[in-house]
């Protein structure tokens, strides 16, 4: 039975410890959560994240006091109003679209990390598919934020992306229709993609965060040999003293303190685009304001979307749209398409060191392809790339299954 | 008791799922487009004053119409699969009037950005992806999948009204031409 001292000032530890068990709190999260001593700056990026996502939701704040969800006054909202008017407007601005861009660069580093080292597999698998869900809802919600300024590429995109849904030649234009609430995007859309922006799915990317963290808890972080440690036992040590033999340190302070680190750096960087180089991540076209009877010469995505929108493009509709789709699910098969036992960093693994150096340039060919206008030697070049992305997935459970265990690994 | 608690589980499941049933539906009927969006739905177009192999857009449920008055010599010059069929000659052509008028919705059937017309060379061209079709809206070039979409539209002496079938239309479309 719970114990209540009567005699524990209100607020003091202990009152908070007899309530809320905040030392237990504290030990499992944190100053007990163990981490391998055997890794890079990389596993600094899911905090990295963490602390991006803490920056589009606090600079979306301020935006949202501003903006408005109009057809006619959407663009003044954010061009005139925000840009020109409110006291600093331009940096909360200018902080979400660079934290937007700069987000999916840090997650395209954070999901090759994983790839590259192994990290989802042997327990790890549900820390792959929850961080690819995550995946999946940061694109929905940097697709509907697109939609918000009403500028040209936002009326475009959103004309092109929702008529994907019609789904080729089953031609499902009524779903179309009723995505958009219209027969085109209009003001019906606007307010839907609004409401998915600014709260539902803001909620589930936060309850997916939740469980990326718990899927780690268990398996924890990979290390940088894929080695398997034993953390009750080397958290045994680090406990007795023996601080330099322990395999492991904890996540709070030690880890922590580096991590900061890392996040200082890139804030540097981060700061440096917000202040200096925003404009890469404001496309032109879209400080025109929506027009319906004015197509813009060139209609591209902005360039995390890059890669899959190249593997659409070169195919004639249909087969475009099953690559295209292909291309969105397939990296949640990762864990399971790899058939290797081995957890080790991709040099060490024969063929599929290969496989992975030529799946990163396959998809920055795809990401450059994608930007280019769709005309000669591009076009050839995109194919080309397209079909490389596509065989390389067919091939991986077949040169995974060839793959000769490393010594020590069952 | 465990029979009781299993009946009460059994009820509660039914009645919460015949409200989670009723919440979905009403969700997806809260995202349909709105009766005044699917009212306003008719256009009329005079074409009394047109001129030949000259592209007008016109505007219907939100989305951009092309008109052309075809001229007798409607052949795409370089078409890039070596078809060079006389637009002129194509069914999907309306007649009005006594001229040969081109109507359709002009949005590319690939992804529905807008093409554009070269009247020179007597073809659209899409920038998006490069799909191009002749100026009866037949395709010259992929990956549009079909020709340029003819809506519903009744011929009223010198004017079309569009929204609204005719036997005309029903002909065509039972023809599989107006898409």
């Amino acid at each position: 039975m719970a114990h209540f001292d009567p005699n524990a000032r209100p607020f003091s530890h202990q009152w908070l410890n007899e309530r809320l068990a905040i030392d237990t709190l504290k030990r499992v999260l944190s100053t007990e959560y163990w981490i391998p001593k055997n890794i890079n700056f990389l596993w600094a990026m899911g905090m990295v994240l963490a602390a991006t996502f803490g920056v589009l939701l606090i600079s979306g704040i301020f935006l949202l006091m501003y903006y408005i969800p109009d057809t006619k006054l959407a663009f003044d909202s954010v061009n005139h109003t925000i840009m020109g008017e409110v006291g600093y407007g331009w940096l909360w601005r200018h902080m979400h679209g660079v934290a937007a861009s700069v987000v999916f660069l840090i997650i395209y580093i954070h999901m090759f990390t994983g790839i590259y080292y192994g990290s989802y597999k042997r327990g790890r698998e549900l820390i792959w598919l929850s961080g690819m869900l995550l995946f999946v809802t940061f694109s929905a919600e940097a697709f509907s934020g697109y939609m918000l300024p009403w500028g040209q590429m936002s009326y475009w995109a959103g004309m092109v992306i929702t008529n994907l849904f019609s789904l080729g030649s089953l031609d499902f234009q009524g779903l179309v229709e009723w995505i958009r609430g219209d027969y085109v995007p209009g003001q019906a859309f606007l307010g839907r993609f609004f409401m998915l922006h600014v709260v539902l799915l803001p909620l589930v990317i936060m309850a997916l965060i939740v469980l990326h963290f718990g899927t780690l808890r268990i398996p924890h972080v990979n290390n940088q040999d894929g080695e398997e440690i034993d953390f009750e036992a080397e958290a045994a040590k680090w406990k007795a003293g023996k601080r330099k033999e322990s395999k492991v340190i904890p996540f709070n302070p030690v880890f922590m303190s580096k991590d900061v680190f890392v996040l200082g750096i890139y804030f540097i960087f981060y700061f440096y685009l917000v202040f200096y180089h925003f404009e890469f991540a404001m496309d032109p076209v879209n400080f025109d304001p929506a027009d319906p009877l004015k197509t813009p010469p060139h209609i591209y995505p902005e360039w995390y979307f890059l890669w899959s929108y190249e593997i659409l493009r070169p195919f004639p509709k249909d087969p475009g749209l099953i690559a295209f789709g292909f291309a969105q699910v397939i990296f949640f098969f990762l864990p399971f398409l790899d058939r290797s036992p081995n957890v080790a960093p991709a040099n060490r693994r024969g063929i599929f060191k290969y496989w992975f150096w030529i799946l990163l340039v396959d998809m920055i060919v795809l990401t450059v392809m994608g930007k280019v206008p769709p005309i000669g030697i591009y076009t050839t070049i995109g194919t080309v790339a397209a079909w490389v992305f596509i065989l390389l997935w067919v091939a991986l459970p077949f040169i995974t299954k060839m793959e000769k265990p490393i010594r020590g690994q069952k | 008791m465990s029979d009781r608690r299993d009946f009460f589980g059994k009820a509660l499941g039914a009645f919460a799922g015949l409200g989670a049933l009723g919440a979905l539906y009403a969700a997806k009927r809260t995202w349909d487009p709105l009766p005044s969006v699917k009212a306003a739905g008719f256009t009329t177009i005079d074409l009394s004053q047109a001129k030949e192999n000259v592209l007008y857009t016109e505007m219907w449920r939100g989305k951009p119409i092309f008109v052309i008055k075809v001229p007798k010599d409607a052949v795409p010059s370089d078409a890039p699969n070596g078809r060079k069929e006389n637009a002129y000659d194509d069914k999907r052509l309306i007649t009005v009037g006594g001229d040969k008028f081109f109507i359709a919705i002009g949005l590319c059937t690939h992804l529905g950005c807008i093409p554009a017309y070269y009247s020179d060379q007597h073809k659209f061209i899409c920038a998006c992806h490069g799909g191009q079709f002749n100026a009866a809206g037949e395709v010259l070039k992929a990956p549009p999948p079909s020709p340029l979409v003819i809506p519903p539209f009744k011929v009223e002496g010198k004017k079309v009204v569009l929204g609204e079938s005719s036997p005309e239309y029903e002909k065509m479309k039972k023809a599989g031409l107006v898409a």
